[in-house]
Order: C-alpha cells, then sequence, then structure tokens
C-alpha cells in the first residue's frame, strides 16, 4: 500500500506563505512532513520501504494548497440526474478542490438539520473531496421565516444563504444578520432585487437590446449590495456577497471595506471572462445568474479581484441536463459547470499576466476557506495534507466524455484548456489521480 | 444573390437581399390584384404555420401566400395541439419536419425560438415575430409599402413611434431602414425605450417626445400598445410602463393636429391591430394619409416572395 507519497521538484505556491519556490513536499498518513529543498532526497534511506511510496514528478508541475470552493450547486437530494454528491465531489477533486460548500437550493431545500446531516453523510461515504453544506437563511428559501440556524451548524452547516433567491426585505435580512452572528455564521447574499429582474434572460444593455431579450440590470444586484453592506455594518455581522457581477457592487464593497467593515465577495470565473456578447445566438449555456455582463465590469472584477477587493473566486457550479438547457432561451435554466475547468481558466488569466499567481491562488485556498471557518490549507510541515498538483503547461480538450460532472453545460465546450490537474490530495488521500484507471 | 435557407431576422440580410424580397413581392402583387392569383410554383410543397401566439393578419396571410404559390399549408396553434400537453418547442418541430415540412413559419413569445429551430431542424424556418427580437416580414412588407408609396427608401425620414423595448416590429424596421438608407427616429416614452436604442440601425436616433419625432417625417409608423406584454406572460415586471391610456393618447398618440408637422406627403401606417383612440385616432388611422390596408395587402405578396426565395427551385 502506498501511503507515503512524495511531489518532487515541484513548484509549491502558497501565498499563506508566501511561498513560491521549487521543493520536495512528502506527505505521511494525513499530514504533510516535509517540505522544502530537497526534503525528500534522503526519504528511502530512513527506513520507508520503497512499495509504500507513490512518487510525483513532473517537470514545470505547480504544488497548491487544496482549492475550496465556496459555492457549489451539487443537486442532491431532489436533481440527481443533473448532479449527485459523488459526481459533484468527483468533479470537484479532479479539478484540484479538496473542500466545496454545497448550496442549500436542492429539493428539498436545506434549509433543516436533518438534510444538512444527510450531505454530510453522504459526501463522508463518498470520501475524497469533503462537502460543506450551506443552509438556507429562511424556511424554503420563501425570504420570511428564519430557519435553525444553530442546529444547522451543528449538523455541519458552514455558512447560510438562499442562494438563486435573494432576501430583499431588510428586516429578514437585518434578523438574519444578527441571529446568524450569534452562532458566528456568514451570510452569503444572492445579491438581486427581484423586483428588478422578473423575467429577466441576460444583461440589460445594447445586446439584450438587439436580441429583444429582457434585461437584468446592473443597478439590480448593486441596490441589494449597497442596502446590505450598510446592514451589515449596523449589526456587525459577517457578510458575503455570492457570485459578484458589476462594476457598481466592486465600487461599493471597495469603500465598504475601507471603512472596516465585515465583508467579503466572490467571482465567479465566467464573469472574470466571458461579456454579455456571448448572448449572440442565443447560447442557453451562457445564460447564468446573474448574467455575463460588459467589458467595463470585467475589467473591474479582475482589478477588484487583484487589489483584494474581492477575496475569492467561486465557480458557481451549476449542472443542468438538456431538459433545462436544450430549449428556447426564456425557457432555459441559468448556470454553467465549472468545478473541472475553473484552475485552468484561471492559471489561463495568470499566464496572460491579467492577474498575480500569488493572489489567484489566495482567492481559490485561503480566502474562501477563511469566510466559511475552515482552516486554511498551506503547504507546511505538519500541517494537513490538502493538496493539488498541476501541469500548467499540458493542454486537453473539453469533451463531455471527459468529464466527470454529470452535466455539461459550458460555453467553454470543445475548447482547449492549458493546465491540467494531475493529483488532488485530501486530507492525505489520494482523492483524484489522472493516471488512474476508469477516466 | 440570395443564398439564405431560412429567415430568422432582417439583421441576416443584406441591402441587396431585401432589393431581391420587394422585387420579387412587386411581380406578386400585381399578379394578385388580377382574377388568377394561383400559381404552381410551390406545387407539393408542405408549409407548417406553427404559431405559439395568437394572430390573425400574419397567419392569414403567410396561409394565402403559400397557397396562392400552390403549396399545401397546414395550420398549428399552441392551443389544440401536444403544446398544451408539454411536449418542448424542439419536439414539436422535429415531429412536423418528420411529415416532410419544407417550411415552418414559426411564431414564439420567447426571442430566439426560431434561430433555436433552425439549428436543429433541416427544413426551412421563417420567423414570424419572435418575441421582442423581430418580425422580418412584416418589415419587409413595410418596406414594400413605402417604396410604392415613396418610390424609394433611401433618405427618407421615417418616425417608429411607441412601445420600442417590447416591439420586434420596431427593431426589424429600424434595422432594415438603416440597411436601406433611411433615417430611423425612435420615440416614446423613457419606459419604451430599450437600453442604448441607438445601436438598432445605422441610422438611429432616440427622441422623447412623438412631435419632434415626427416633423419632418416621411413615414408615421405608430406602434401598438400591446399590454398583453406589459405583464411579460406573468414572468414580467408588474408595474406597467405607462400610467394611463388616456395620457398615453394625448402625449404619445397620433391625430391630425401632431401629423401636421411632418412632411405634407407624410404616410401614416401601423403594424395592426389598431388600438384607436389610444396610439391612433380614429380620423387618421382611416384618413387619406393612412396606408395601413396596403400594408396588409403588400402582407402577402412580400411572403409569397420569401417563400419563393427560400423553397421555389432556383429560377432567378
Amino acid at each position: 500500500m502506498q501511503d507515503v507519497l512524495v511531489f518532487r521538484r515541484v513548484r509549491a505556491v502558497d501565498p499563506a506563505r508566501g511561498l513560491d519556490a521549487e521543493i520536495d513536499v512528502v506527505v505521511e498518513g494525513k499530514l504533510i512532513t516535509r517540505a522544502g529543498p530537497r526534503a525528500a532526497d534522503d526519504l528511502l534511506g530512513v527506513g520507508v520501504a520503497p512499495d509504500r511510496v507513490r512518487v510525483f514528478e513532473v517537470p514545470g508541475a505547480l504544488l497548491l494548497p487544496g482549492l475550496v470552493d465556496l459555492h457549489a450547486h451539487l443537486r442532491e437530494p431532489g436533481q440527481e440526474y443533473k448532479e449527485d454528491i459523488a459526481s459533484g465531489l468527483a468533479a470537484a477533486a479532479a479539478g484540484g478542490f479538496t473542500d466545496v460548500c454545497a448550496m442549500p437550493n436542492t429539493s428539498p431545500v436545506n434549509d433543516t438539520r436533518a438534510v444538512t446531516e444527510l450531505l454530510v453523510h453522504k459526501a463522508r461515504a463518498v470520501g475524497g473531496t469533503r462537502l460543506h453544506p450551506i443552509a438556507a437563511i429562511t424556511v424554503g428559501q420563501r425570504g420570511d421565516t428564519l430557519t435553525e440556524m444553530a442546529d444547522l451548524k451543528e449538523g455541519g452547516a458552514v455558512a447560510l444563504s438562499d442562494d438563486g433567491r435573494c432576501v430583499t426585505r431588510s428586516d429578514v435580512m437585518r434578523r438574519a444578520l444578527e441571529y446568524a452572528s450569534t452562532f458566528d455564521l456568514p451570510i452569503i447574499q444572492h445579491a438581486e432585487d427581484h423586483a428588478l429582474t422578473a423575467g429577466a434572460e441576460m444583461h440589460e444593455g445594447a445586446v439584450a437590446t438587439r436580441l429583444g431579450l429582457r434585461g437584468w440590470p446592473r443597478v439590480a444586484e448593486d441596490v441589494i449590495v449597497a442596502r446590505d453592506v450598510l446592514l451589515a455594518e449596523y449589526v456587525r455581522a459577517k457578510y458575503h456577497v455570492a457570485h459578484v457581477s458589476t462594476m457598481g457592487s466592486v465600487r461599493i464593497l471597495r469603500e465598504a471595506k475601507s471603512r472596516g467593515i465585515s465583508v467579503t465577495a466572490e467571482v465567479t470565473p465566467h464573469h472574470l471572462l466571458l461579456t454579455d456578447q456571448k448572448l449572440i445566438g442565443y447560447d442557453t449555456a451562457c445564460k447564468v445568474n446573474p448574467p455575463l455582463r460588459e467589458t467595463e465590469d470585467l475589467v473591474a472584477l479582475r482589478e477588484a479581484l487583484a487589489d483584494g477587493t474581492i477575496d475569492c473566486i467561486a465557480t458557481d457550479h451549476a449542472p443542468h441536463s438538456p431538459l433545462e438547457k436544450d430549449c428556447e432561451l426564456s425557457e432555459a435554466s441559468p448556470g454553467m459547470i465549472g468545478l473541472e475547468l475553473c484552475l485552468p481558466l484561471m492559471l489561463g488569466l495568470v499566464e496572460k499576466g491579467t492577474l498575480p499567481m500569488a493572489r489567484v491562488i489566495d482567492a481559490l485556498t485561503r480566502a474562501p476557506a477563511r469566510v466559511v471557518g475552515l482552516g486554511a490549507p498551506t503547504i507546511a510541515e505538519g500541517a494537513p495534507a490538502n493538496l493539488v498538483l498541476v501541469d500548467p503547461n499540458r493542454a486537453w480538450k473539453v469533451e463531455a466524455e471527459r468529464l466527470r460532472t454529470k452535466s455539461k453545460n459550458t460555453p467553454f465546450m470543445g475548447q482547449t484548456m492549458k493546465g491540467m490537474v494531475l493529483a488532488t490530495i485530501a486530507g492525505g488521500a489520494i482523492a483524484f489521480d489522472v493516471e488512474a484507471k476508469g477516466r | 444573390m440570395w443564398t439564405h435557407r431560412h429567415l430568422l431576422g432582417i439583421e441576416d440580410l443584406s441591402a441587396d437581399d431585401v432589393d431581391a424580397v420587394l422585387d420579387h413581392a412587386d411581380t406578386w402583387f400585381e399578379r394578385s390584384r388580377g382574377t388568377e392569383r394561383k400559381a404552381a410554383l410551390l406545387k407539393g410543397r408542405t408549409i407548417i404555420n406553427l404559431f405559439f401566439e395568437s394572430s390573425t393578419r400574419t397567419r392569414t396571410s403567410f396561409e394565402a401566400a403559400g397557397k396562392r404559390l400552390g403549396a399545401d399549408v397546414v395550420n398549428v396553434s399552441s392551443s389544440g395541439s401536444s403544446v398544451s400537453k408539454g411536449e418542448t418547442l424542439l419536439d414539436t418541430a422535429k415531429n412536423l419536419e418528420a411529415m416532410r415540412a419544407d417550411a415552418l413559419v414559426v411564431r414564439h413569445s420567447s426571442s430566439g425560438a426560431p434561430a433555436f429551430l433552425a439549428g436543429r431542424v433541416s427544413c426551412a424556418i421563417v420567423n414570424a415575430g419572435d418575441g421582442a427580437h423581430e418580425h422580418p416580414t412584416q418589415a419587409l412588407l413595410d418596406a414594400f409599402t413605402i417604396r410604392r408609396a415613396k418610390g424609394r427608401l433611401d433618405g427618407l425620414v421615417v418616425a417608429i413611434c411607441g412601445d420600442i423595448t417590447r416591439s420586434r416590429v420596431a427593431r426589424s424596421n429600424a434595422i432594415l431602414l438603416g440597411k436601406k438608407g433611411a433615417k430611423v427616429r425612435l420615440t416614446g416614452p423613457r419606459t419604451m425605450l430599450p437600453t442604448a436604442a441607438e445601436t438598432l440601425g445605422s441610422s438611429v436616433t432616440v427622441l422623447p417626445r412623438l412631435e419632434a419625432a415626427i416633423e419632418g417625417a416621411d413615414v408615421v409608423m405608430m406602434l401598438r400598445i400591446q399590454n398583453e406584454r406589459f405583464a411579460d406572460g406573468g414572468r414580467g415586471s408588474a408595474v406597467p410602463p405607462m400610467s394611463t391610456t388616456r395620457e398615453y393618447a394625448r402625449t404619445f398618440g397620433l391625430n391630425a393636429a401632431k401629423l401636421a408637422s411632418a412632411k405634407p406627403d407624410a404616410i401614416v401606417m401601423h403594424p395592426g391591430p389598431i388600438n384607436r383612440g389610444v396610439e391612433l385616432d380614429p380620423y387618421v388611422a382611416d384618413g387619406e394619409r393612412s396606408v395601413i390596408l396596403d400594408q396588409v395587402e403588400a402582407g402577402v405578396a412580400v411572403r409569397m416572395a420569401v417563400l419563393e426565395l427560400l423553397l421555389a427551385p432556383r429560377a432567378a
């Protein structure tokens, strides 16, 4: 049995320690036991049997702390034809994620401890990448009655969100922030004033005008973020904005952070890479919520991610089957898959010089771990072994058969990604191994 | 040279394509005024009108056009079909295709629905109006009507007045008229003017007042106030984009006094059905400047031309 993992001559990047150097890393059991230049050289000389050792040695490979996704839809229970915990966690592991937070808009909604515990137990049985439930803020995500937050936390919930629905009522949001903070749970808001987006099919702008599609204006996000920031300041609670999509939100967040308000935010790879121009041709794969916006938003989001105004990168992995996507645009459900594409897409922005490597890795590891109170993954002796090994130079084509998620809804289908996850180590165990059979 | 397999929108057509339709329509227009209206050009072909929204004018016009070309025309509407049993749009279209339809004439409330089908079935798709996107045959018949009345399109000033946001007629017309060198003015209350409306055509200006828009215009095109679209099928804004029809009629309705600021020979158009007394005063609707029924007559000829270009063995 191979219970010693050796990563030789890898470029280890760990922003938590300011590390970016070629070192060796050794994992024994659940921990990193060695991390340093040539640290594995004498390993075989100290009584470790060679058949116990798995050596990863790929020229140019990157070793990163395990990625943490704050925002995934794993669809179980209720919509297992799109995704289930096993397929979702397999996709997460294949994408380099060791920890995934699952949004509660399942069927039934995760608004009770029973559902939270079901997710935890099922995920433990699957093993590999760990699932952290995000439970609902309000019962049934209906926006009026608070859930049993203390119970939910004891059951394993790490945060609360009505994702997909916005908590629009100010009184409910105030109480949610206060009550959740009692139990030290962050509130994650899906910022969308639904009254301003009724029937919306895409971003409100010149492209929507041309296509005759109903618009989702930026201001519908901005007004909620602005209000929530003020509420969070007033009641002194932890507030996190999901999938920021507008330059207006960025401005509000920047101002809020400059005043020391406890606010964090995430952005998706697709909002960093794609604009509403992609809707020309009515491609339902590009229908997401919030919608793809314009170049000026994309630029503002990149700047905000680079300077830390936006803390985290999150996938908003939203699997849908052809039932929801092979139809007219107005009928299509919003969302695209992201777990297996996130890291290559983000490394692409690093390679282009758009974003610094350390910030991107921080936004995928330490920053999201902090938001939900997980121990920050790090590459250090004695730390839990949560790692991902990536070959940044290896190209691969996005093909349906290759993806581990059950759903294939992505506008990146058929494109070539640069950067391949070779192995993902979660808690010392190999959660994903590109060389394993059965791909 | 016409190379299109489908007619999805004016956006896909060149100025020459527009001319080709209008020129072919001239022939059918004259012929339709005679006693022998029927040709055998599309004999043996099957055209299916697949209408998911109610329509009298457009559906009848397409049916008459197909029949006058000798085709067999079948009408399918959303009530009384499998659509009401929950069949998807794509399945409905594929079933009709399997019956060896040569063309599907599609009207649907979802913008892009005809484009969606065009990528997935092999028969010709004709867009008979999709959501707030395009209504290409309406713009073609409007252009035909203007050309007959004015002898040209180039250089004309055309005011399009009303709910631009929810109007596929406005979009198709703005694009077509821009391609043909006309100057387009769009007007309506700001609640009915979409973001970046000026980008809809190559020479579009947006004016906030009806009076300013029609001043010196050659053509005044009034749009129907579509109360049924304010709710957007139950999914849209519950707040209507106007206060009362009375105030709308007063501020953005066309009457003889306002029309006096247009060119003396300006024509008045409306895609129908008219809300008399709302966007159009009955005296103007029935007055000598109105070409509203000419538009309807042109509709059959233009749709014959479209079906001919899409389905007939290439002769021209």
